[in-house]
């Protein structure tokens, strides 16, 4: 049936391995629209949420790196990382492998992609997660789009991933949620962690929320590297779901650039009532 | 070297033997002396510099519970010592800074909150 829910956000480890060295309003802020979001969701009455996420070498790496992948297991396990520097204790994540499988196959209709029946969550998912299903009690698949190794799938074939997966949605009776987690302008990891380009992210961000597809697919990967860092390149997974609901507006609950959070934190959904916005080709 | 850290990051097992014996979990990885050294040490700065994926490397400095500012620091000490990223995709830019780039681009609210 129609997708339930879609939305955005971050999920840079700082928001909760660090929170403790921000700004308490700044930081009480977002976890307010984290917590708007978590609602929204859970009113949605979803049955599985589709988490496509920028991975970060938890599952993947140069020797056989996929484009795009879906996870098809019925638990997975994270976070990967350290529990004291994460925040996030290790713990086990429900997944539905027959819904996977049957959403893989839909998807293989129009998008190539890689499946996984095993899949460890990095920050990536499991930050999103820790504020989103607190209690883990809501089956997850796992999605994944390489935005770190180059070369990466361009633009387009990630607007392709999205279209694939909100047919692969409407082709089950299941009720199903979808987010799509990055960053916006970051360079996350680097000594440069902390730098964010408000502009640029704004400027995107409107663009997400009138889902003006000519604007977001005319970003070249070379040109946002040098305005907007590496982390950048996870405007994919925005844009993903700006696809799965193509003709939809989007609305930005909340948006602040937090430097120990090291990205300008993003909370968004899609309002999936509202009158088809018209056509950006 | 990537390959080693993808590998430890990843698998608690592995991350137990290397915890026991450094030098012994490295074997099977064809690695130069110098990356054997960042890797046993462990040297951040010289592990940047080298080229090794942000996110790879924020993983194991977690591993090693260093704390954030630390870890920043000690990419910036090892560029300082060791000169620009040799090869990869943060070999393309330098560093720049916070600061710098908030005050390049206007931006005021940055410089506050340190990074």
């Amino acid at each position: 049936m129609p997708l339930v829910f879609a939305g955005v956000c971050s999920h840079a480890p700082g928001i909760v391995g660090r929170a403790d060295q921000a700004d308490p309003s700044a930081k009480n802020r977002l976890y307010e629209a984290f917590e708007g979001m978590r609602q929204c969701l859970e009113a949605s009455n979803p049955d599985a949420l589709i988490v496509v996420a920028a991975e970060h070498f938890a599952n993947f790496f140069m020797n056989n790196m996929p484009s795009f992948a879906m996870g098809m297991a019925d638990h997975y396990e994270g976070p990967i990382e350290n529990p004291e520097w994460l925040g996030i204790q290790k713990t086990r994540i429900p997944g539905d492998r027959s819904l996977s499988e049957r959403l893989i196959q839909k998807v293989m209709e129009r998008a190539d992609i890689s499946y996984a029946e095993e899949w460890k969550f990095d920050h990536g998912i499991m930050v999103p997660l820790h504020f989103l299903t607190p209690s883990y009690d809501l089956p997850i698949i796992p999605a994944n789009i390489n935005c770190q190794g180059p070369p990466l799938a361009p633009l387009h074939r990630a607007w392709v991933f999205g279209q694939a997966l909100r047919e692969a949605a409407d082709s089950v009776p299941e009720r199903i949620a979808l987010i799509g987690t990055g960053g916006i302008s970051h360079w996350p990891a680097t000594p440069d962690s902390g730098k964010i380009n408000e502009n640029w992210d704004r400027q995107f961000l409107d663009e997400w929320s009138r889902c003006d597809k000519a604007a977001m697919l005319s970003y070249a990967d070379s040109q946002s590297y040098l305005d907007a860092g590496q982390g950048a390149f996870e405007i994919r997974t925005f844009m993903t779901v700006s696809a799965a609901t193509e003709g939809a507006p989007g609305i930005v609950h909340f948006y602040e650039p937090i430097p120990i959070f090291a990205v300008g934190c993003t909370i968004g959904t899609i309002d999936l009532e509202a009158p088809q916005l018209r056509s950006t080709d | 070297m990537q390959k080693f850290l993808f590998e430890l990051n990843r698998d608690e097992e592995f991350q137990a033997r290397y915890a026991e014996d450094r030098r012994v979990a490295l074997a099977g990885f064809d690695l130069t002396a110098e990356e054997q050294q960042a890797l046993t040490e462990p040297d951040i700065g010289l592990l940047f510099h080298l080229g090794v994926n942000g996110q790879i490397l924020m993983h194991f400095a977690a591993l090693h519970l260093i704390e954030w500012q630390d870890y920043l620091q000690r990419m910036r000490d090892g560029l300082a010592v060791h000169g620009p990223v040799r090869e990869g995709i943060y070999a393309v830019t330098g560093y720049e800074g916070v600061d710098a780039h908030s005050t390049r681009s206007g931006q005021t609210n940055q410089i506050q909150g340190g990074n």
